[in-house]
């Protein structure tokens, strides 16, 4: 069983027609994975035995027309926490690792009865742009299995991609979920900062960090938001404004009649591939022709994005990473002398290269004599880009490009030189940084390699995004094309 | 090589991280960290006179609620995932180092 021709309102169709058991679902979905991930190694763990139970209660409950979401697959990334299953963030150092509580997320889509069917990969602490640093597998492209499924969410973008399952949880640092969905030809959102609780998120960036779904069709994904979004009294930065049934009004496709989008000519500028370039601006004319008008605006300090962020983004997670002590939970050295031993011993072994660096770069830029020069420095230019932001958003009601300068590169190609690694997430990172929503949705091929466009909205506007992702989803192909996987289709 | 960050400069800050790395790693990290900060000071062209700093990004700023405990009652499930752990606490390893005299 693939997800390559149903959306999650066909499947609940069929799941209130009883034409098919969630029970059923569920392992027809733990077996394809079984079958395909050999090829893709999209997963860390399947949560096989608890799954076949929660559907068995499902189905001996039975499924209403009001449980939408009732019965239905969905894997999440492996750094949301998940009650008694193990939960590694693809590190080392939370090998065997269990949590005694479930992500808010995570309850959320229990409540709406999902049926979690397993954890997938990423980098070691959503730490990358390749799935490469991942500490156990390397997860590869659905469509070209030599080439990297991106990062860090890259398990879950293939899984989804690959059709093992129809909705996957990921989280955005700098563009953890939008290059992943891009680099897979599927829909990806990071939501306005403050619109998911990160309670259960495996800390990283903390004023960065957003957990988003990742699905195959605009529609999808805006029923998945609203079931996880909302206030939660564990996280205070979590924000209290309604969240609104996304997908409710997602029926008419010329609702981007009279839009002004802009198209900042920095986001087209060199280090952007050709093909990714006509890809944008033929996605442009398609907005032109359902109505909406299409401005060239600038962005001009989105450069400095990038070098804001991994000064931030690792002073962060320097401070977030000292939990890891060896004391209480996760990998202990042996063979330690003293206490200092353990914490020095169980870190330097626990860890991979990657989350060290930045812990490094984290720590000198927060250490005294650099503090004033590098995080401060950047938590100003972090208010300059905010500010480009508010310019362009005051008169036009979302702002459009690429998600990445290229499509998916090969396994090996880049792992080696972290700047260019850094680089590739030059268009997703100020939506970060502004705490912005960004909707990332298949825009065509390049070189038989999806390629995807970035919506990046007002805050707390993802409404605007997903309309306008679902009037060019309407118009376009692009998104009901599907990898062969080996012939398998 | 611009050696904004020197060999020492790199084990003072893993010591302040609380890592260590060997001669071989060192080599490598060294002038890979010095290219980063190289690309960190690009941040110099912006100017950022009279510009406030940006910490958070959420709409929520001091939100309040009852400092209430609440009983979990899973010390044992956390216990488990202790490295080390004996009678209810978890075990570490003495302080000071028994191996020498001091």
């Amino acid at each position: 069983m693939n997800y390559f021709k149903q959306d999650l309102a066909s499947l609940h169709a069929d799941l209130v027609a009883k034409k098919i058991s969630a029970k059923e679902l569920t392992q027809a979905t733990l077996d394809n994975i079984k079958a395909t991930d050999p090829k893709i190694d999209a997963f860390l763990t399947l949560n096989e035995d608890a799954a076949l139970k929660q559907a068995d209660a499902i189905d001996a409950q039975g499924i209403a027309a009001d449980q939408p979401l009732a019965g239905i697959p969905v894997a999440l990334k492996d750094n949301l926490v998940t009650k008694g299953l193990k939960t590694t963030a693809a590190s080392k150092i939370l090998e065997n690792f269990t949590p005694v509580y479930d992500a808010t997320a995570v309850s959320k889509l229990a409540n709406a009865q999902m049926v979690t069917v397993g954890k997938t990969n990423l980098d070691e602490f959503a730490m990358g742009g390749s799935t490469e640093n991942s500490a156990f597998k390397t997860t590869k492209n659905a469509w070209d299995q030599t080439k990297v499924p991106g990062g860090s969410s890259g398990g879950s973008a293939a899984a989804v991609a690959s059709g093992q399952v129809p909705v996957a949880l990921g989280s955005d640092t700098g563009g953890s979920i939008r290059q992943p969905a891009a680099f897979n030809g599927i829909v990806g959102i990071k939501p306005t900062y403050g619109r998911v609780s990160r309670w259960g998120l495996i800390a990283f960036g903390s004023s960065l960090d957003q957990i988003g779904p990742m699905t195959r069709s605009v529609k999808d994904n805006a029923t998945i938001l609203s079931a996880i979004a909302g206030h939660d009294e564990h996280d205070l930065t979590s924000s209290t404004q309604a969240v609104p049934d996304f997908a409710a009004d997602l029926n008419d496709t010329t609702s981007v009649k009279g839009l002004r989008i802009g198209l900042p000519k920095e986001f087209l500028a060199e280090g952007v591939d050709d093909g990714v370039k006509t890809a944008i601006l033929a996605a442009a004319d398609t907005y032109r022709k359902l109505g909406a008008t299409v401005d060239e605006v600038s962005l001009p300090h989105n450069k400095y994005g990038v070098a804001a962020y991994y000064i931030i983004g690792s002073s962060e997670a320097s401070s977030n990473l000292q939990r890891f002590d060896g004391i209480r939970y996760g990998y202990r050295a042996q063979d330690v002398k003293n206490l200092e031993d353990v914490y020095v011993k169980s870190r330097s072994e626990g860890f991979g290269e990657e989350v060290k660096r930045r812990i490094m770069l984290g720590t000198f830029s927060l250490s005294a004599g650099f503090y004033d020069a590098y995080f401060i420095k950047a938590a100003k230019v972090r208010t300059v880009i905010i500010n480009d932001f508010k310019a362009v958003l005051k008169d036009h009601d979302f702002i459009m490009g690429p998600v990445a300068p290229t499509t998916a590169f090969g396994i090996g190609d880049e792992i080696k030189d972290p700047i260019t690694m850094y680089m590739n997430d030059v268009l997703t990172i100020p939506v970060n940084l502004a705490g912005l929503p960004g909707l990332s949705l298949p825009a065509g091929f390049s070189n038989n390699l999806p390629v995807g466009m970035q919506l990046i909205g007002r805050p707390f506007d993802e409404s605007t995004l997903y309309k306008a992702g679902y009037a060019f989803e309407q118009n376009t192909d692009f998104h009901l094309q599907v990898p062969t996987l080996g012939g398998q289709n | 090589m611009a050696n904004r960050i020197n060999r020492e400069q790199v084990q003072h800050v893993a010591g302040l991280a609380k890592l260590e790395f060997t001669d071989a790693e060192l080599d490598a990290f060294t002038p890979q960290l010095d290219d980063i900060i190289g690309m960190f000071e690009t941040l110099s062209e912006v100017d950022t006179d009279g510009v406030e700093v940006t910490s958070n990004v959420s709409d929520q700023l001091n939100v309040m609620r009852e400092d209430v405990a609440d009983n979990w009652g899973q010390s044992a499930a956390l216990l488990k995932n202790a490295p080390d752990a004996a009678r209810g606490f978890i075990k570490v390893p003495a302080i000071i180092d028994e191996s020498e005299d001091n």
